[in-house]
């Protein structure tokens, strides 16, 4: 049987890998009795989500753009190159 | 992407002006989403047009925006490597850090258990959520935040990225295991009042 810790473990590899067939049955099963990992599981996906959202809305925010000197410091940089 | 030839190419360079104008801000926005640090996405995206100007492997097939995103990725991944670095070895993990044993008793089960959250439910609740997020990234380390940011469901290069920070993928899952339990434990504390 699992202990709590092992399990928080696999929760967040499964966030990024996929789980053998015996982790994934091992977890299953923890989750079915322990509401405290349950609990955690559904907030590391909660955290997932949050971050692609945070991440997403600032690359969807044409407000936010290279500041112009940078903007002209790279155009310099390029024009040197050619 | 690393071993850019020296030479000067001369079919690209009249295209990089307007590379800059077209992807200039599109750059800059995807590595500030990773990297979180203004400066720093700023520099990334100047080494970015620098190598691209150099390059000479830019396929036509390919669009332009993804061939310089790829740049991007791998001159944050170079960053990520300098502060890795930089970081001193009690910083570095081990496998023994994966222990955590501010979380979980002797036996194994939570020294804290996990608190019940009031889930963000109107768009007010959540845009209070992310700010918190926010400010909880902030408090962790910053090569951590930037792994953080970096993997995700939508990108697979999970095991490019480790060999480009010479890190083995039990690293990689160990640091990210802490970078998500400090950030949760972060949220339990400051949004749970909410």
């Amino acid at each position: 049987m699992l202990k709590c810790k092992q399990v928080s473990q696999l929760v967040s590899r499964a966030l990024n890998e996929r789980l053998s067939m015996r982790e994934r049955f091992a977890l299953t099963l923890h989750l079915l009795i322990c509401k405290y990992c349950l609990r955690f599981s559904q907030q590391l996906n909660t955290l997932n989500v949050a971050i692609n959202k945070i991440r997403e809305a600032i690359e969807a925010d044409t407000k936010i753009i290279l500041p112009a000197e940078t903007k002209i410091k790279i155009a310099q940089s390029l024009a040197s190159e050619d | 992407m690393t071993n850019q030839p020296k030479q000067k190419h001369h079919t690209q360079p009249n295209n990089s002006h307007d590379w800059l104008n077209e992807h200039g801000d599109y750059l800059y926005r995807f590595a500030l989403a990773r990297l979180r640090n203004p400066h720093q996405a700023e520099d990334v995206v100047q080494e970015t047009f620098m190598a691209a100007i150099k390059a000479d492997n830019f396929a036509e097939q390919s669009s332009a925006r993804t061939w310089l995103t790829g740049i991007l990725k791998h001159k944050i991944i170079d960053l990520m490597r300098k502060q890795n670095r930089e970081t001193v070895a009690s910083d570095m993990m081990s496998e023994e850090d994966a222990n955590m044993d501010d979380f979980f008793d002797k036996r194994g089960h939570w020294a804290e258990k996990p608190q019940s959250w009031h889930m963000p439910e109107n768009a007010l609740e959540q845009q209070q959520f992310l700010t918190v997020l926010q400010s909880c990234l902030d408090k962790i380390p910053n090569k951590l935040a930037t792994l953080f940011m970096m993997r995700d469901v939508h990108e697979t290069d999970n095991e490019e990225i480790c060999k480009e920070l010479n890190i083995t993928s039990t690293n990689a899952w160990v640091m990210l295991y802490r970078a998500r339990m400090g950030i949760r434990k972060c949220l339990e504390i400051n949004w749970i009042g909410h």
